[in-house]
């Protein structure tokens, strides 16, 4: 477990201190995989550095297991920083050593692990990010997918409890996002590591997160778990961060909707919800037309969701809501 | 054709090639010594000013600046003064300020700030996100420095030290001025002060074929250790 106890950051900048992060204080559970999204200059990336402190906080304290990371001496300090892997936008790796001696790294420098114990991890690794084949090469010799694949080998080699990714997929194609995004979700399942995930992307939060932050000016303003914050955003940011994700033009919308008559609702599915013919159902039993005018079915994690937009006319519109709210899915009019 | 190698060898009647046989040697000698001290003193001199930098590992305003301000001090001063300031230090250190010997004082005063300046420079072409990663593994400020920090930098290393050795040939030919050995001392003992133009043109060629020649092989260095 990662607690932030009001924890907060400013750079001075000319003498002058400038917020990169107001006080916050947030709980990130063991073993899940807690997505922090915003955009760039929101405070997202000092928020994640502050947890293996890259950044110092300048004022609160933050705790990792129920220890005060933040009065560790330089010698603890590097010792719990060997238990937080972390990876990056533009993956870092050394261009002066191969595949192999990037993995083996962070082992080396720890001290504690003899040239056998180095060899033998490495290649089970190696098996894990499925690069076996890759070993004797540089970074400069490997695609994107590659390389993120090798910082992320390299991320778990003295075997971390938390693993930080700073934006991991922004510098990959969708294709490349989709298998490191898999492979992510993998070692949380399989190896139990609590994943910190910052990015720009709803998507990748969609794809892979528990819980999500959403961050802007430097302040956490919505937190919950993906599906309620995906589903029912609250904060503007969010509502915009959500848009983008589904590639809906809010001004489109708008246009859509003064075409359209009749009531508008959104229909929000989740769960088995989402596979029941209740349109159909609705229509029969209340006589009502309906249009649909935008709607989505995908997946938040593994638990299939749908929203749809409709326009309903005709026939008895009180009846189609009380069955639309009888059933299994979330109602909002939207006129 | 049988008639061109006398006319040849008429062209270069003062040139006496074991004399230049032994000043190329001793220019080699002057240039291979001082680069060696002046990389043994310049690579951690250079580190030193990179971590001190600003927003750098051991940020640290004044001492960056004390150093600083010794390296330009150094530099700024041309060498054929730096060679006669250098005169009693080197009386001090060496027991002479002639010869072979003589020279290697001010060359590696001349050499090793230049030098650092160079290693400064190219430590700072490290990626700064490389610094951040090792640092998150969890390495100490020394760790960093030898295990990701000079093996990034090692082909800009490797050109500085190029650099910093053509340098040093032109200054190693300089000290002849003062009383130093090698191609430079030739140079101004026969081709300048009795006229012997032949003698001049023969250092004067053997110098750019020695700086060919360290050029190409700096060359190949760095490409052989870059792997980007």
């Amino acid at each position: 477990m990662i607690e932030f106890d009001q924890v907060e950051k400013a750079y001075q900048v000319g003498g002058r201190a400038i917020p990169a992060l107001h006080p916050t204080s947030l709980s990130i559970h063991t073993g899940e995989v807690f997505g922090i999204v915003g955009h760039s200059g929101a405070g997202k990336s000092t928020l994640v550095r502050l947890i293996n402190l890259l950044e110092r906080p300048t004022g609160g304290r933050i705790l990792v297991d129920g220890e005060v990371v933040t009065d560790y001496g330089s010698g603890t300090l590097r010792a719990y920083r060997r238990k937080v892997g972390m990876i990056f936008q533009h993956f870092n790796l050394l261009s002066s050593k191969t595949v192999a001696d990037n993995i083996a790294f962070p082992m080396k420098l720890a001290g504690i692990y003899s040239a056998a114990d180095i060899r033998a991890r490495v290649d089970e690794l190696l098996a894990l990010v499925s690069l076996s084949d890759q070993r004797r090469k540089y970074p400069s010799q490997l695609s994107g997918g590659q390389k993120q694949r090798v910082g992320i080998a390299r991320a778990l080699a003295c075997r971390p409890t938390i693993l930080l990714c700073d934006e991991a997929t922004s510098a990959l194609d969708p294709q490349t996002t989709q298998s490191v995004l898999a492979l992510l979700s993998d070692i949380n399942r399989q190896l139990g590591l609590t994943i910190v995930l910052i990015t720009h992307e709803m998507d990748v939060v969609r794809r892979v997160c528990d819980r999500v932050a959403v961050m802007d000016g430097g302040q956490v303003v919505e937190l919950g778990p993906v599906n309620e914050v995906f589903l029912h955003p609250q904060h503007g940011t969010t509502r915009d961060f959500v848009m983008e994700s589904e590639r809906v033009d809010q001004e489109e919308l708008k246009t859509d909707l003064q075409h359209a008559s009749g009531r508008i609702l959104r229909l929000t599915f989740q769960g088995d919800a989402t596979y029941q013919p209740l349109l159909g159902r609705v229509a029969r039993e209340s006589g009502v037309d309906f249009s649909i005018l935008s709607g989505r079915i995908d997946h938040i994690k593994e638990t299939p969701y749908g929203q749809l937009t409709l326009s309903l006319v005709g026939g008895d519109l009180d009846q189609a809501m009380a069955v639309l709210n009888q059933a299994d899915v979330h109602v909002e009019v939207l006129r | 054709m049988n008639d061109l190698i006398p006319q040849f060898q008429s062209l270069l009647t003062h040139v006496d090639w074991s004399e230049i046989g032994w000043a190329s040697w001793d220019t080699l000698v002057m240039v291979g010594v001082s680069l060696f001290f002046s990389v043994l003193i310049g690579l951690p001199l250079g580190v030193l000013l990179f971590l001190t930098g600003k927003r750098q590992l051991l940020a640290q305003t004044q001492v960056y600046a004390v150093l600083s301000f010794v390296v330009n001090i150094l530099r700024s001063v041309p060498f054929i003064i730096l060679l006669i300031v250098m005169i009693p230090v080197t009386m001090m250190i060496i027991g002479t300020s002639l010869g072979v010997a003589g020279a290697i004082p001010p060359l590696v005063a001349g050499g090793a700030p230049f030098f650092a300046r160079l290693v400064e420079t190219s430590l700072r072409e490290v990626d700064r996100g490389i610094i951040e990663a090792t640092q998150a593994m969890g390495a100490s400020v020394r760790q960093i420095v030898l295990g990701a920090l000079l093996p990034e930098a090692l082909p800009g290393i490797i050109a500085a030290i190029t650099v910093t050795a053509i340098t040093l040939v032109s200054y190693a030919a300089m000290s002849g001025v003062v009383g130093g050995g090698g191609l430079g001392d030739l140079a101004i003992r026969f081709g300048y002060q009795r006229f012997q133009t032949d003698v001049m043109v023969i250092t004067v060629a053997l110098l750019v074929i020695f700086v060919q020649l360290l050029q190409m092989l700096g060359d190949k260095l760095v490409l052989y250790f870059s792997r980007r």
